[in-house]
């Protein structure tokens, strides 16, 4: 079976190669690895990762710099196609910046960076990336953010929660996240944002495997369709 | 043209860095202080035939993160 999944690097991405690693313990096979300037992704690319950092210096926002960048062009269209775009902690950011995913993440409402373990509580189990976990399941997935508080008007809220686009929430909510939203999902269910790093968790030796089983998702939901 | 482009949290955004400010001041001792909202302030300097719509764009499109932010163009020559 074919599995070609692409982790996007910027500038100051520093999850890249954990994101990397992940996929290639999950699906045995190695991810392609794409640089930001690229115009253009690889032919047929089958899963897409926008990867944790600071890209750009975090510069004027998080995530707003890569918004721009022309491979973000590039993914945004094959996000429009329906292939699966995952971002994590900066890529999560990215991915509001573009208008991929709705709402934004403000500096966390402590003010500090919040680096730490959290209990989340599964929202959706019917997405590609959720579909290996159940619905009210508790797993654990380290943070480590100072921009991971969500924002978005409570009409995008009250929808996001009616459509079931609310993939993963925090238990004990460490950043002020409008209703404890750790993760959303795309109207079509195809992008998912999360905060939480799920890349941090799929061998038993990095304190747990909670995080195995959305890239399990992934790949087998590909390899079924 | 110079242009500087004032880019704040929109109104009933909870302003974290706002508040830390506000409790540093009164820490300070500084006492009447009823709010404080911090903002951004980015200074352009463009072509005098600059269009307004071209300057607007700039900010919808990159300056302003529209979802919780409000942006005032102000030229000063």
């Amino acid at each position: 079976m074919a599995f070609t999944a692409g982790v996007i690097t910027f500038p100051g991405s520093n999850c890249d190669r954990d994101m990397a690693v992940a996929i290639e313990a999950v699906s045995g096979k190695p991810a392609t690895r794409i640089w930001h300037g690229d115009a253009a992704l690889p032919e047929g690319l089958d899963f897409i990762a926008v990867p944790g950092g600071f890209s750009y210096g975090d510069y004027l926002r998080s995530g707003a710099m890569a918004a721009n960048s022309p491979v973000m062009r590039a993914v945004a269209e094959a996000a429009e196609r329906g292939v699966p775009v995952l971002g994590v902690c900066n890529g999560f950011q990215i991915l509001t910046e573009t208008g991929l995913l709705p709402g934004a993440l403000m500096r966390n409402a402590g003010i500090h960076f919040v680096c730490r373990e959290v209990p989340l509580i599964v929202g959706n189990d019917t997405s590609l990336f959720t579909a290996k976990y159940s619905k009210g399941q508790e797993i654990v997935i380290p943070v480590a953010h100072h921009d991971g508080n969500y924002y978005a008007d409570d009409e995008t809220l009250d929808r996001l929660e009616g459509e079931g686009q609310v993939a993963f929430r925090y238990a004990d909510n460490p950043n002020g996240s409008a209703r404890d939203i750790a993760g959303v999902l795309n109207t079509k269910g195809n992008v998912l944002g999360m905060m939480p790093h799920p890349e941090r968790k799929i061998e038993a030796a990095q304190g747990g495997d909670d995080g195995r089983a959305l890239f399990e998702g992934v790949f087998e939901g590909l390899s079924v369709a | 043209m110079k242009v500087n482009v004032h880019v704040s949290l929109k109104p009933g955004v909870l302003d974290p860095q706002g508040r830390a400010i506000h409790h540093a001041l009164e820490g300070l001792g500084f006492s009447g202080v009823n709010d404080v909202r911090a903002g951004r302030l980015i200074a352009l300097d463009v072509a005098d035939d600059t269009s307004d719509e071209a300057l607007d764009e700039m900010c919808r499109k990159l300056l302003a993160n529209m979802v919780i932010e409000n942006y005032r163009i102000e030229k000063v020559g």
